[in-house]
């Protein structure tokens, strides 16, 4: 437990007396990076939050989204770094846990879950192998244990993460707009703590992730138990439908401290607990263990005295523990006792809202000299270059992976992982489609590009299913703010995703921010992930593509290597220019390929982003079992490109087509008319991708060693040890 | 006529199941927690698949002991056509209702993958509208679907025609490919894949017919009990 000098000075300022033990801890709990979004809270307020469909209420910890009919849809995003570098399965496992629970926390049935996770070096390191298989199982293991089914996500490796791993959970729910929990409470309500017994797990959690990871301290993970998550869902929704809940909120970092604080200040109310009522996984907890334990699967409830016999008897049919802790006063305060004594009181407000902080930043010296590209020796073999592309951990297929997931459960499941976005059904007939995005390679170079070109590829990848983008989230993951040139890029970040946010016009709903992401060996790159969710009327299945139909390229490609996967895996080069989003071209582009799939002129859609191009058309020779004759000279470009740059850039709002013989002409003629660059590429035809470059043939390779390739690399570099 | 879909602790694919039989196939379902009775005069029960008890012990043995079950038993052995999937299946093969017993998967992990199923016994409440040896594209999603019966016990299986389905490839190391059986009167049958997850075309991407003649054969079964 810590205070910085003006969290002191603060404290002082403000009370004539010593503050308890308790009051201190709980203030360090809640004042901690991870609960009180200290660094960051006076920026965030730059990103655009509302919008026509955005529904805001008190209190809620997840964004949501009216979807017409009467119903809505909410989305959240968390991460469970710290925990899943030390225990990967249990980290990971309440990683899921707790953004389930904040959408629960809304009133809503949590429908899906996607999970974004980076690890260090797998074909190198064997302790990255086993961080990665341990945080799949533990995903698995409770995602599967609850039937929501994990529909899709992403997978990176890269060095900077070693000894490290990022786990990011991306959490959707669905629901009756009419029953969305309006949090309200009356002087006299009830306070009620629902759900697994407090226990020593996880003590401290909170501000073990607000610093840097150099021990590996187990007792502040958390123990994931899926099946009381299970019944506290059932039992919440049941309460729900029997109007027994006036406001919840789910605990997770800074425990019941966080909880209590933040529930009584949203609603401007007090809350006096008694930490004897709480119900215990051991005897000898003392007070100040049990307002800061952050043990899982727990939500606080508040009740009347009308209505809790009606949720006792709910908690009963599922055998799942509620006590009455407390109640809700009208002095705004936060009244810890044990027993008869009073052990903490503080003003709610005071605790809810740590002193925020403008950090110093510094664009960093590494950044200088990065742009810079080298000479590289001159390689001929692109058919060799392609094939060991496709087997980079970062490109294969993550089949592995996903298959250990339950991703049908639940039934809605149109579009499943493996492509670009996953699509769910939903009640009222309209579908969603949800992707989540991250580019550390990028966004290290250039980390306010990066991070809009995260943007724009999660953006793409819903278009791509032919749903109309109508929210983000965002999760900006960072080492220490403390230091002047990584809050640089922090705020470079910030400032480009608001840019982009605005220009499109798609509010942010909800997000993270998680700093002290460093180990002993450094700070992790800058590593934003952007959630994008949209949405269609009527959902067009995509077709496969066979042999006569044409290919085209959306979009200019441009001289944009930087941080891509060419440079890194074939390479080994950090560095170059990093793709960078034209605003104009990308919202026109969006827009054209939105209304060529709504009137059912191109039968499949995929989009560039990691390997570019050459990888992209590999990915659906791939998936519809087909070869392809491409002239590379057909791309649309702004200036003279090497044939590297034309296979492997990674420049930003590209879309690849197919298109049926009949609509080519009006595919055209439509695309023209809305001066969008593109090119017609070549046909799908035969067996073999092959690449041509002013008709000399640069490329030659079998579709099925390509698939073999790409799909079996990741199994075979787990299953080796 | 009525079908009942049972609830226990941890089920998780009833609302799904309930979805397909009362909204697809406008059966007249109803929900039954695991603690209350079912009525004598149900024509057909379904446990649903999900992780009862967290899989704690063992997939399905805590839920085998649950209440309902006695009423489950009395209900199979007065005829009436009894299903169960993926954790149904566990649970009565657990609770006895059903032979042999369910181990992991060979490669030790969960799988979520759509297979093929090859239908070997066209006799029982839920296959009589499909053909013999005829194919079903459908997903699996379970970490303990491996089907293993002893010696003893194949040769019983395979005289009293008790196996109902069987994968087309090797999925698991099921013994003989096995994904579905039969009690010996063939009125209560457990199978490891979803059939109430292939049977809308919305969401089944190959062919969603041949498993819905699995609720088919059902309301073919009951049907005349209106």
């Amino acid at each position: 437990m810590s205070f910085q000098k003006h969290e002191s000075e603060h404290i002082k300022k403000n009370f004539k007396r010593k503050l308890s033990r308790t009051e201190l801890e709980i203030l360090a709990a809640e004042w901690s990076e991870h609960c009180s979004y200290k660094s960051s809270k006076i920026h965030l307020r730059m990103l655009p939050m509302s919008g026509p469909g955005v529904i805001s209420e008190k209190g809620y910890d997840s964004g949501v989204l009216d979807v017409g009919d009467g119903y809505v849809v909410t989305v959240h995003i968390e991460s469970h770094n710290h925990p899943s570098a030390v225990e990967p399965f249990g980290g990971a496992a309440t990683g899921v846990g707790g953004v389930i629970r904040d959408i629960l926390s809304t009133g809503t049935r949590p429908i899906a879950v996607l999970d974004g996770l980076r690890f260090g070096n797998i074909e190198k390191d064997s302790h990255a192998r086993w961080l990665f298989k341990n945080a799949i199982s533990g995903i698995a293991d409770y995602g599967n244990c609850l039937g929501i089914p994990t529909i899709g996500g992403e997978v990176e490796f890269d060095d900077c993460y070693k000894n490290y791993a990022i786990v990011d959970v991306a959490a959707i729910g669905f629901g009756k707009k009419e029953n969305l929990i309006k949090n309200h409470a009356n002087t006299g309500d009830l306070v009620v703590l629902l759900g697994g017994p407090t226990g020593r797990d996880g003590v401290g959690g909170s501000q073990f992730a607000s610093d840097s990871l150099e021990s590996e301290d187990r007792s502040a993970v958390q123990i994931p138990d899926p099946f009381m998550e299970k019944l506290i869902i059932e039992a919440v929704l049941e309460a729900r439908n029997q109007k027994c809940i006036n406001a919840m909120k789910d605990l997770g970092g800074g425990g019941l401290s966080c909880a209590i604080s933040e529930t009584a200040d949203s609603l401007g109310i007090g809350i006096e607990l008694d930490v004897k009522n709480v119900h215990t996984r051991e005897s000898g907890l003392n007070p100040n263990e049990i307002m800061i334990s952050e043990s899982q699967e727990r939500m606080l409830i508040i009740t009347n005295k009308q209505k809790i016999k009606k949720l006792e008897q709910i908690c009963s049919k599922f055998r799942i523990k509620c006590s009455i802790i407390g109640h809700v006063t009208n002095d705004k305060m936060m009244h810890v006792k044990n027993g008869e004594k009073t052990i903490g009181l503080l003003p709610a407000e005071f605790v809810a809202n740590a002193p925020l902080l403008n950090r110093k930043k510094i664009k960093p010296k590494y950044i200088e000299n990065l742009e810079f590209e080298k000479e590289f020796k001159k390689l001929s073999n692109y058919s060799e270059i392609l094939l060991k592309l496709l087997s980079s951990p970062n490109i294969a297929s993550k089949h592995w992976v996903y298959r250990q997931y339950d991703h049908e459960v639940g039934i809605r499941t149109v579009v499943k992982p493996g492509m670009d976005a996953s699509v769910l059904r939903l009640d009222n007939g309209k579908s969603l489609a949800i992707k989540i995005d991250g580019n550390p390679k990028q966004c290290y170079i250039n980390p306010r590009q990066g991070a809009i070109g995260c943007f724009e590829e999660a953006c793409r990848n819903v278009i791509c299913t032919g749903c109309n983008p109508i929210g983000m989230v965002d999760h900006l993951q960072f080492g220490n703010p403390e230091d002047p040139e990584i809050f640089w890029t922090f705020m470079e970040t910030l400032e480009g995703i608001t840019d982009f946010a605005k220009f499109l016009q798609i509010p942010c709903v909800g997000g993270k921010v998680s700093f002290y992401n460093e180990t002993p060996s450094g700070p992790i790159k800058p590593t934003p992930i952007i959630g994008v969710l949209g949405l269609t009327d009527k959902f067009v299945f995509p077709n496969v593509s066979s042999s006569g139909d044409s290919i085209l390229l959306i979009g200019e490609t441009k001289n944009e290597l930087g941080g891509s996967e060419y440079f890194e895996y074939i390479h080994e080069f950090i560095g170059g220019k990093c793709p960078a989003v034209d605003f104009k071209e990308s919202k026109n582009n969006m827009n054209a390929v939105l209304s060529l799939i709504k009137n059912n002129q191109v039968k499949f859609v995929h989009d560039c982003s990691k390997g570019g191009f050459g990888i992209a058309i590999s990915e659906i020779c791939i998936r519809d079992n087909i070869g392809c004759t491409i002239e590379l000279s057909k791309i649309s470009i702004d200036k003279e490109l090497s044939v590297e740059c034309l296979l492997f850039s990674e420049s930003h709002s590209r879309y690849l087509l197919t298109v049926k013989k009949e609509n080519l002409r009006k595919v055209k003629q439509f695309l023209s008319s809305k001066n969008i660059n593109f090119g017609i590429l070549g046909k799908f035809t035969d067996d073999q991708i092959i690449i041509n470059y002013i008709s000399k043939p640069i490329i030659r390779l079998r579709v099925d060693k390509a698939h073999k390739k790409w799909y079996s690399r990741l199994g075979e570099l787990i299953t080796q040890a | 006529m009525k079908v009942g879909v049972i609830v226990f602790p941890g089920s998780n694919c009833d609302r799904d199941m309930y979805h397909v039989l009362k909204d697809v196939f406008k059966i007249n379902a109803e929900y039954f927690w695991h603690e209350k009775s079912l009525p004598k005069n149900i024509d057909a029960v379904v446990l649903p698949g999900g992780f009862s008890y967290g899989d704690r012990l063992r997939a399905g043995v805590i839920a085998a002991h649950s209440p309902i079950i006695k009423d489950v038993k009395k209900l199979a052995n007065a005829g009436i056509p009894i299903l169960g999937v993926c954790n149904g299946f566990q649970i009565l093969v657990e609770s006895g209702l059903l032979p042999g017993t369910l181990l992991k998967n060979e490669s030790l992990n969960f799988m979520c993958n759509w297979t093929t199923l090859v239908v070997k016994n066209n006799k029982t409440p839920f296959t009589n509208k499909l053909k013999l040896d005829q194919k079903i594209p459908i997903p699996i999603a379970n970490g303990e679907g491996r089907f293993f019966a002893d010696k003893t016990l194949m040769n019983d299986l395979r005289k009293n025609n008790q196996i109902v389905f069987s994968y087309d490839d090797n999925v698991n190391g099921s013994i003989e490919h096995i994904a579905g059986i039969c009690n010996k009167e063939g009125n209560v049958v457990g199978m490891m894949p979803h059939p109430e997850r292939a049977t809308e075309s919305a969401i089944n991407p190959i062919d969603n017919k041949p498993s819905s003649l699995i609720f088919e054969s059902l309301l073919d079964t009951i049907g005349g009990k209106n």
